[in-house]
């Protein structure tokens, strides 16, 4: 019960957070696909670094367990290209497209009605799909870290420099 | 075109905020942020109506049972929030086809909106299944903790929605 309750508060910050940065939009999220408009860049970007600093230093203290996805280059690419195809079409993500409908645009029902159709045809196709692209290049539950041999916390500052100077660029030409 | 949204939030600001409840998330719950996964167990819920003995059979619904956890009361979350936000900033606003939508392709297209909708959830989330996860799951949580995976797919959901945003606002009317 207690997990329950703070997945709906975690959510509610969450949504709150998407809503006054107005990144739940298909405004917003087509404006970046278009070029026009960085502001989803820019917020998801600054979530990244700063959960960044913060999971790493909570693991170095042995404070958090990570949780890493495995890579899997097939159904990584293949599965990341075919998400895209769709986010270019409904113009929100599954977490976004809830945000978006409570702030009123309701046509992000019809994305969410169509999400749980492709959650369900994904269901049937999956023993097919076990079987080839969810093992193509299948490389384990790997980091940046782990595939470079440099030290996460350099990787950190080079990540968080690199975002740095993109956020100057985008402010200078007005994205 | 972009223009002033009273009462939004610095993107940088509310990206950074967000990035700390993150961090709190997986301190106090052990949760990292996602999204897509509760798409799927949503789907098993219904199926489970009309089919129970089947689903229960099912290799997908067998690993991502049809039931609510964390992240589903995370995702109905979501829609709190920006009902909190959208409400207390005045900016909640009844709409059926977006604005740059209609730029583009005219107002009076609520039909063809709902079935361009409808036809990319379907594809966005078999894509995010396929992938492993969605611009949460792996856009944040992933690439929070350097995970590859969580790079591979963040660059090819841009990729694939850069490249269908550039076929659907080719030509005609400029936003």
């Amino acid at each position: 019960m207690k997990i329950l309750v703070t997945g709906l508060i975690t959510g509610i910050l969450f949504g709150f957070l998407l809503q006054k940065a107005r990144v739940l939009r298909y405004d917003k999220q087509l404006g970046a696909l278009r070029l026009q408009d960085m502001t989803i860049v820019k917020f998801m970007l600054s979530t990244i670094i700063v959960g960044m600093i913060g999971i790493n230093l909570l693991h170095d203290l042995d404070m958090i367990s990570l949780s890493i996805k495995g890579t899997v280059l097939g159904a990584n690419i293949i599965g990341g290209l075919i998400f895209g195809i769709g986010w270019g079409l409904l113009g929100y993500c599954p977490g976004t497209s809830l945000g978006a409908l409570g702030e009123g645009r309701w046509d992000a029902l019809w994305g969410i009605l169509g999400m749980l159709v492709g959650a369900g045809l994904y269901a049937e196709a999956y023993p097919g799909l076990k079987k080839s692209v969810l093992t193509w290049g299948n490389l384990g539950k790997i980091t940046l870290a782990d595939v470079t041999g440099i030290n996460h916390w350099i990787i950190i500052i080079v990540l968080g420099i690199g975002s740095l100077a993109l956020f100057r660029w985008f402010e200078k030409k007005g994205l | 075109m972009k223009q002033n949204d009273q009462g939004s939030w610095n993107p940088y600001l509310a990206g950074s905020l967000t990035g700390i409840v993150s961090v709190l998330s997986v301190w106090v719950a052990g949760k990292y942020f996602g999204a897509s996964t509760s798409f799927v167990r949503t789907a098993g819920m219904i199926e489970k109506l009309f089919a129970p003995e089947r689903v229960e059979k099912m290799d997908y619904f067998i690993q991502k049972a049809p039931v609510i956890e964390w992240q589903w009361m995370f995702v109905v979350g979501i829609f709190v929030g920006a009902l909190i936000a959208a409400f207390t900033s005045g900016s909640f606003r009844l709409q059926a086809v977006p604005d740059m939508w209609a730029a583009h392709f005219g107002a009076q297209t609520t039909g063809k909106r709902a079935v361009v909708a409808f036809i990319g959830g379907i594809i966005l989330m078999f894509g995010a299944r396929l992938a492993g996860g969605c611009p949460s799951g792996h856009g944040l949580s992933g690439t929070m903790q350097l995970s590859v995976s969580g790079y591979i797919a963040l660059v090819c959901f841009f990729a694939g929605g850069l490249f269908v945003a550039r076929q659907l606002y080719k030509g005609g009317a400029n936003s």
